[in-house]
């Protein structure tokens, strides 16, 4: 069960993602991203992490594709006229670069399956609310804060960046 | 575990992070400019004091071993810290000069030196991203700070989508090692560690990402246009502190998570990227006429000596490492600083170095500050640019690493031309036209001749039978 | 059962489609979208090893790298509404990525 589980999701989050990369139409890529952010929240389920799953589908699918849907449409990006039009020396560039590191990166996870043959047992306890609560507000505290620190300076760096016009001192005094 | 005994270690970050919450707050509430500059001031202030408190401190690990504090850890925050001091100070006129002067700036480099503190500190690798994160988060911003011309948000947007693309890299890099051996505390991974093609891959990604963050070739094109885009006193602040703080990381991560492990031999590689960085980021200095992104290029050439110092991979070379980048952050401030003071004179494009032309003459002290900086950052005696870089190429042969050694000295040498050649515009050419430099604010003139008398002292300190720098830095390791 | 190889090779797909992604597309926005399903790539290697672990660490990373995606994305979207303010375009081929 877990398997065709697994192969439908798997096949799903390819299939989205090359979508997002060869679609001219950005909105659509939006749309292909939150279904491709919704498989992988699947794929969380399956692999026992039940609070991340719900992470991922409200704050990733939820929160962060709406703020991409609204700049699109602010912005009324146009469609990229033509992806392939012609031959470009960059895009073989770019295609054997990410060949080499794909075949790296696939070449050293050889192995790993005999380190780790299965999914933990205690894996369903591991992933819950509470225990992941627990070691957040003890083990991890300075990270959380420091994560408090980071969201509050992209707010306000955001808003200096976007804001078309900031009032400066003397216009006030 | 005590929390009061582990934000004591931990305590000029907590300030500055405290500083920056309030500096927003008193934005929020249209709280005058100059107000919010001298609160920024007064707290770094305090942070400064902190850290030089613990640089003698004991050390150890804090927050369940999250960050480390005493030695290396301590004096990278005490370098970000000053960076960030001096970088602020040196900012409000300028930023008034070319009208951009926000409010919300100062948090945002409060927030930015946060980030620093917690990457320089870290002693895990969740705690390397984070500070990793809220550093570049907060640098992406202040690059995109002149967003009404085109070089200021293009910069941003280059330096944005690169910075996010690596973070991929580093983020990776973390998730295989973590595979590998199912730990982020450095300690843990390094015990737990063996030279599988996972642990192998882990770290190669990791220090794609580190070698991003320090603009180390073939990872530097994003350098120059955003040094060129950014307010020139953020650029320092771009180059020094937040430099500095990933180069300590750099250092704690090779010197903690990867030192013993049996056929993980990072030198080669280390070696080849300094040798790269070092040749390329000094040619290309080379044919620079904008006097920015000559100090750009010449930045990543530094960086190249730094890597000479870490290829080394001894305590002596670490121990070089470390003094090179208290050098760099003083020196670098310093030519920016006058670089700033130049450029708030619209009378010329004072990033070109042609308008240079007899600028030494027009305001004496601003000319000879300039010229001892960039002696410094050439590298001769008696300024400490010059015991950085010996430091750093002596541990480097005693290492057994002459040919890097060598070729180290060779691009330095080679550096003295474009140094050298903005001091001739400044001495030895005719002015094109006539114009009056604006004076320079005590504060903004002050804290560079203080800057120009540290380059000095600390390049004549080793004569004097005192306890020096490098002997403190030197009991680290 | 499914074996661990199979997501991490999952993984390693997916961050490459992004690289691509990144590498080829024009578009600033579509850009950053290729380095939200690189972050997003990662964090599938991140909560396997958690769960093959059966250790927490991996899960709580991809927590905080969640929040890191998401600050990035604000501040990357708030810098090409700058830009489009200036230029109207957000094709990054007019913005020259790789100049001397």
């Amino acid at each position: 069960m877990a398997t065709y589980a697994f192969v439908l999701l798997a096949v799903l989050a390819i299939a989205t993602a090359l979508g997002i990369v060869l679609n001219k139409n950005t909105v659509n890529s939006v749309l292909l991203l939150v279904l491709n952010l919704l498989s992988v929240a699947g794929l969380y389920l399956l692999l026992q992490a039940q609070f991340l799953a719900i992470i991922q589908v409200v704050i990733y699918a939820g929160a962060i594709m709406v703020l991409f849907l609204f700049v699109i449409m602010l912005l009324n990006v146009d469609d990229e006229e033509s992806l392939f039009d012609k031959f470009r020396i960059r895009y073989l560039l770019a295609f054997l670069l990410v060949v080499v590191v794909f075949g790296q990166i696939l070449y050293s996870l050889g192995g790993v399956a005999e380190m780790l043959p299965e999914i933990s047992p205690e894996m369903a306890q591991v992933g819950t609310v509470e225990a992941v609560s627990e070691v957040m507000y003890t083990n991890y505290l300075i990270p959380f804060e420091m994560t408090a620190i980071l969201l509050t300076a992209a707010v306000v760096g955001a808003l200096l960046i976007a804001q078309f016009k900031i009032k400066k001192d003397e216009e006030d005094e | 575990m005590d929390y009061l005994y582990d934000l004591n270690t931990f305590l000029p970050a907590t300030i500055m992070a405290a500083a920056g919450l309030v500096a927003i707050l008193m934005a929020a509430y249209k709280a005058r400019i100059g107000n919010i500059f001298n609160f920024t001031i007064v707290a770094l202030v305090m942070a400064l004091a902190v850290s030089i408190r613990d640089l003698f401190g004991p050390d150890g690990t804090a927050f369940f071993d999250m960050i480390a504090y005493g030695g290396t850890a301590a004096f990278g925050a005490f370098l970000v810290t000053l960076g960030t001091l001096f970088c602020v100070v040196i900012s409000r006129d300028y930023l008034e000069a070319i009208d951009h002067h926000y409010r919300e700036v100062y948090a945002m480099i409060l927030f930015g030196s946060t980030g620093m503190v917690g990457l320089a500190v870290s002693n895990d690798l969740i705690m390397l991203f984070l500070g990793v994160e809220t550093m570049s988060i907060c640098l992406y911003v202040l690059a995109g700070l002149i967003k009404g011309e085109k070089i200021g948000a293009e910069s941003a947007l280059k330096y944005v989508l690169l910075g996010a693309f690596s973070t991929g890299f580093l983020l990776y890099g973390i998730a295989l090692i973590y595979g590998a051996t199912g730990a982020t505390s450095y300690a843990v991974v390094a015990g737990a560690a063996e030279a599988t093609p996972l642990f192998l891959a882990g770290t190669a990604l990791l220090l794609v990402g580190f070698f991003f963050k320090i603009s180390a070739v073939p990872f530097h094109m994003w350098t120059p246009d955003v040094y060129q885009g950014t307010p020139t006193t953020l650029t320092a602040y771009f180059a020094t502190a937040s430099k500095a703080a990933s180069f300590i990381a750099l250092v704690l991560v090779l010197s903690r998570m990867i030192p013993e492990i049996e056929g993980v031999e990072l030198t080669q590689l280390l070696q080849v990227i300094a040798i790269l960085t070092m040749i390329v980021g000094n040619l290309i200095a080379l044919v620079q006429d904008n006097v920015k992104r000559m100090l750009a290029y010449s930045s990543i050439a530094h960086a190249g000596y730094i890597l000479v110092g870490l290829a080394a991979g001894t305590p002596e070379g670490y121990t070089g490492v470390l003094y090179y980048l208290f050098a760099y952050t003083i020196m670098n401030i310093g030519a920016f600083g006058v670089i700033a003071y130049y450029e708030r004179n619209h009378a010329l494009d004072f990033t070109d170095v042609h308008n240079y032309a007899g600028l030494g003459y027009k305001f004496p002290v601003m000319g000879v500050l300039l010229s001892v900086f960039l002696f410094s950052l050439i590298g001769i005696p008696p300024f400490v640019g010059f015991l950085g870089k010996y430091y750093v190429f002596a541990a480097a042969v005693n290492a057994g690493l002459v040919t890097l050694a060598v070729i180290g000295v060779l691009a330095s040498a080679a550096s003295v031309f474009y140094y050298l050649r903005v001091m001739v515009y400044l001495y030895f050419r005719e002015p094109h036209k006539e114009y009056q430099l604006v004076r320079p604010g005590a504060l903004f003139k002050y804290s560079l001749i203080l800057l120009g008398i540290l380059t000095l002292w600390y390049g004549i300190e080793p004569i004097f039978p005192t306890d020096s720098l490098i002997e403190l830095i030197s009991t680290y390791y | 059962m499914v074996e661990i190889d199979w997501y991490l090779a999952l993984s390693a797909i997916l961050f490459t489609i992004g690289a691509l992604g990144v590498l080829i597309r024009r578009n600033a926005v579509v850009v950053l979208m290729c380095i939200e399903l690189m972050l997003n790539a990662v964090n599938i290697s991140l909560v396997s090893f958690a769960s093959y672990h059966g250790d927490i660490t991996g899960q709580i990373l991809v927590f905080f790298s969640l929040s890191v995606a998401a600050a990035e994305a604000v501040v990357g979207l708030a810098i090409i509404i700058a830009i489009f303010r200036n230029n109207l375009s957000v094709d990054i081929t007019r913005i020259n990525l790789l100049r001397w």
